[in-house]
């Protein structure tokens, strides 16, 4: 029953990564950025938290939604001076602008905050600590809870977004083709920096939950990365609802993998992320040509 | 009145010229063709006035207004419509959400998503599917219905007919001709010289990004048309 048990913290502790992972897959499926801040991005987001919890005093949930108007903000400007520029010099320049946006950030975060780490766990009231023992050894964490189930409101409410209001079939249209969304009248400047600045309130959640759940300081921001990352291409890059599985097997992974050992658990994560490009790039042939 | 004053265009993709020093106008209600062979510079004139490509010099005035600088989406807002080469319909969007999707800067007139269907009924059936699965002639009708939904003054058509069977090249015609004849501006390209003269009012050839010939196209003779298209003897 331990084993099943691992695969439901898997499950709480993947819904965390598909969050994490979402604003990645939204700027990679729009605009084909791959955004090496965003890890850096949602740290920056907890660190806004951070900040409100100290100076008011509040809940960290409410800070978080006084955080959240800033961040959308923060993005948008991110995109129409930042992104938008250098994805007019090719695909590599937002490339590269976002690595260095992620030193920046990280930078900034050290000067401002030292490398001390940080939580908001303590700020979360009864939520981080309370947890039941279901029959079968199963246990399940009021967090984790929550974190699952608001994971699956945010992709929920993205999927419908885009099905089903004209904002949503826009920015649809400008991902597939964005010369032909302009000349039906859709401004693609505009659908960018709403798309960017999404993502962005977005991973100011998944940092939240990063916040809230464990510690944070400056330089966390590249690990999260990764796991988005992983996430992302586990589930299918540029589909949202294979995100969100992505995010959970990468989790299911991890923590059957610290069944085994401890230290395995990141370790099994890497390996599935590895076969799944290795089996989805045609690498499977290969590897057994190879053997032969 | 002139709805569409093109002077002195230039556009340029680097080194490459693709228009040179092009001057049209288009006076409303005129349907005008404009024809020329392969890397002539059609589409690239018909995406510099729809706001797709930049100019290099030269001034775009639609209605008296100097739209030179307006990007695209804008365009589409004071109502110019280019219905592109190869259709380009957004994939996994609907036959409705394509016509949908495309009336966010809707100008007033008849054109909705009932109208369009009306005039292209083989689209009733097909609403709710997505566009990439259907047929080229069915795209086409898609494309040319998206471009209506602004209800635009002036349409722009870039080889409706390009890897089309004969068979739908006609149905997309009759429609047109529908269309045109509700008095809208259309400025069209298309390689088919035939079917350019019978549906144009005015004849504009192109040659290596220069016009070469402007003519109406009642008294137009073939062979004029013919050394024009080629350069075979370039008018004085």
């Amino acid at each position: 029953m331990t084993l099943l048990n691992a695969a439901l913290q898997g499950v709480f502790l993947g819904a965390f990564y598909a969050v994490l992972a979402c604003g990645l897959s939204i700027m990679f499926g729009v605009m084909r950025i791959i955004n090496l801040a965003h890890g850096d991005i949602a740290v920056l987001g907890a660190y806004v938290v951070f900040v409100i919890v100290e100076h008011a005093g509040v809940s960290a949930f409410i800070a978080f939604a006084a955080a959240l108007p800033v961040m959308v903000v923060l993005g948008y400007v991110l995109q129409i001076t930042l992104l938008e520029r250098s994805l007019k010099a090719g695909i590599l320049t937002p490339l590269l602008a976002t690595f260095g946006l992620s030193i920046v950030i990280q930078n900034l975060l050290q000067l401002a905050f030292s490398p001390d780490v940080q939580s908001l766990g303590g700020s979360a009231g009864a939520l981080t600590t309370s947890s039941w023992q279901l029959a079968g050894g199963l246990s399940v964490s009021a967090l984790g809870l929550v974190v699952l189930v608001v994971a699956v409101l945010v992709f929920g409410a993205l999927q419908l977004f885009l099905a089903r209001t004209r904002i949503g079939w826009m920015m649809r249209a400008t991902a597939e083709d964005a010369d032909a969304a302009e000349l039906v009248g859709i401004n693609s400047r505009s659908v960018y920096a709403w798309a960017t600045a999404m993502a962005v309130a977005i991973a100011a959640l998944g940092g939240f939950f990063l916040a809230i759940r464990s510690v944070f300081d400056p330089v966390s921001g590249p690990t999260q990365l990764i796991f988005a990352f992983e996430a992302v291409v586990i589930g299918g890059m540029g589909s949202l609802w294979g995100t969100l599985l992505g995010g959970i097997a990468l989790g299911v992974a991890q923590t059957l993998g610290a069944q085994v050992h401890p230290q395995f658990a990141v370790m099994a994560g890497h390996l599935l992320f590895l076969v799944v490009l290795i089996v989805r790039f045609g690498g499977g042939r290969a590897v057994l040509r190879a053997a032969r | 009145m002139t709805l569409l004053n093109v002077e002195a265009l230039d556009c340029r993709y680097g080194l490459l010229q693709a228009v040179r020093s092009v001057s049209l106008r288009v006076e409303a209600g005129e349907t005008v063709a404009l024809i020329g062979a392969n890397g002539a510079g059609k589409t690239t004139l018909l995406r510099a006035v729809a706001g797709a490509h930049r100019l290099h010099s030269g001034r775009v005035v639609f209605d008296g207004v100097d739209i030179t600088r307006l990007p695209a989406h804008r365009r589409v807002a004071l109502g110019i419509a280019l219905v592109p080469e190869g259709r380009r319909l957004f994939p996994s969007l609907t036959v409705e959400e394509n016509l949908r999707v495309a009336a966010s800067r809707r100008r007033r007139g008849p054109w909705n998503v009932q109208s369009v269907l009306e005039v292209f009924p083989m689209l009733q059936q097909r609403r709710r599917r997505p566009a990439a699965s259907l047929s080229g002639g069915e795209q086409q009708a898609v494309a040319i219905g998206r471009a209506l939904m602004s209800n635009p003054r002036l349409l722009l058509l870039d080889e409706v007919s390009l890897g089309l069977a004969p068979i739908v090249v006609d149905a997309v015609y009759r429609s047109l001709a529908g269309i045109i004849s509700e008095g809208s501006t259309v400025l069209l390209v298309e390689q088919d010289l035939t079917r350019a003269l019978r549906v144009a009012g005015r004849v504009v050839c192109l040659l290596e990004g220069r016009v070469v010939l402007e003519e109406a196209a009642g008294g137009l003779d073939r062979d004029r048309v013919v050394s024009a298209y080629f350069g075979l003897r370039r008018p004085a």
